[in-house]
């Protein structure tokens, strides 16, 4: 299975990016392989509006399977969740503990976004 | 003629200020439109004693997706500047609320399965207020996109003068709103607020290359940081409004400040002959 994890750097201690939208990079995380890939996500953080909705984009064409960020608007949860990806909220960890909380089950997999979208 | 009434902050006046300005010309018998661009919650109409004469629906153009035909090759969501279309799993999906109905998606769709389609955002009352031709815009809540409402308000002007009375904020609405005036007042207060927020549409105006001044309301209440800054910026201040409880009692009840007191309608009498003339300075 791939995740998709909003993240600072590809440093495992690093404490995961919490924006969805806004986040500078992904990574993809293979959880049979146990390896990873990183995204550039920063073609959005200039954007002037919509970007949950090309991060959820740029997630989606990945093929992963499911998404683990701080926090997701309204655009950006209905682009994944109507393409089939999975969405759970984390608190701010480091990634290696975010990643071993997903294998663990421990992560509750989000109903609806959980912030407002932003308008210019 | 045009003249827009706008400000940094929200509450410092632009209303009171527009309504009785408008007033005052009334009664000078000067013909005016007072076009009420703060389509977000416009409320020029409290103010006045009004009669509706008309009322339509306000529409933009949004796009509409013929899925059967699209390809997902993405040309539309290329070309938009607003993100509003996402390209998954081979085919197009579109975030309407963003949409600055530009029509480029529709223009480059190599397939044609994207059409314009009319999408309602808002209203577009007027009323007669007297000799007052009272124009607003009411934005539908929820809808973000002002400034199609906005220019649709202003393209109702009618009389020789137009007043407009403007969004708060420096963002779309207001440049739209103040955008095309001979000049635009400044409504302030003096507070930290009203500096801090008059110095960004200073800021804006100036970028925008428009004239503008300063009307400082309940001048003689808080500091003189706004006198001193309009001073060191060169900038005229016009009109200077007291405070005074019983105007605000009176506003409460939805009376503007014109009729609130006697001196205040001698005062707006007086200076709304300055300020038609000072866009005669522009011409």
């Amino acid at each position: 299975m791939k995740i998709a994890i909003s993240i600072n750097s590809l440093d495992m201690d690093d404490k995961m990016d919490m924006r969805f939208g806004r986040a500078k990079k992904f990574m993809i995380y293979d959880t049979e392989t146990k390896t990873n890939e990183l995204i550039d996500n920063t073609q959005n953080l200039n954007a002037a509006q919509g970007a949950g909705i090309q991060s959820a984009q740029n997630v989606i064409n990945t093929g992963a399977d499911a998404v683990i960020t701080g926090h997701t608007g309204p655009k950006a949860y209905k682009l994944l969740s109507e393409s089939g990806v999975k969405i759970y909220h984390s608190e701010e960890k480091p990634v290696k503990d975010v990643i071993a909380d997903f294998i663990a089950g421990t992560l509750k997999e989000a109903d609806s976004a959980d912030v407002e979208g932003h308008w210019v | 003629m045009i003249i827009a009434v706008a400000s940094g902050k929200g509450g410092t006046g632009k209303t009171s200020v527009s309504v009785s300005l408008a007033k005052a010309l009334a009664d000078s018998n000067k013909k005016i439109s007072l076009l009420d661009c703060d389509v977000e919650e416009p409320n020029a109409h409290l103010l006045l004693e009004c009669r509706e004469i008309s009322r339509s629906e306000f529409n933009v153009k949004i796009p509409s997706l013929d899925l059967s035909r699209c390809t997902g090759c993405g040309k539309c969501a290329e070309i938009c500047e607003f993100n509003c279309i996402a390209i998954v799993k081979k085919r197009a999906v579109i975030f309407p609320d963003l949409c600055h109905s530009c029509g480029g998606c529709s223009l480059v769709c190599p397939e044609k399965c994207i059409k314009e389609t009319d999408s309602k955002t808002g209203e577009i009352l007027e009323y007669n207020a007297g000799i007052i031709h009272l124009v607003q815009g009411i934005l539908d809540i929820g809808k973000a996109m002002a400034p199609p409402l906005i220019r649709e308000v202003k393209k109702l002007a009618r009389e020789e003068i137009a007043l407009i009375d403007c969004p708060p904020g420096t963002s779309c609405p207001m440049v739209t709103a103040v955008g095309g005036a001979d000049y635009v007042i400044l409504v302030t207060e003096p507070t930290p607020f009203g500096l801090h927020d008059m110095t960004l549409a200073v800021e804006t105006l100036r970028k925008m290359k428009m004239n503008f001044y300063v009307i400082i309301n309940r001048a003689d209440s808080g500091d003189d940081r706004v006198e001193k800054y309009c001073t060191s910026e060169n900038i005229e201040v016009i009109m200077r409004i007291k405070e005074s409880i019983d105007a605000a009692r009176a506003y409460s009840k939805g009376i503007p400040l014109y009729d609130a007191l006697p001196e205040f309608k001698q005062y707006f009498i007086l200076n709304s002959n300055k300020i038609i003339s000072r866009a005669g300075e522009f011409k």
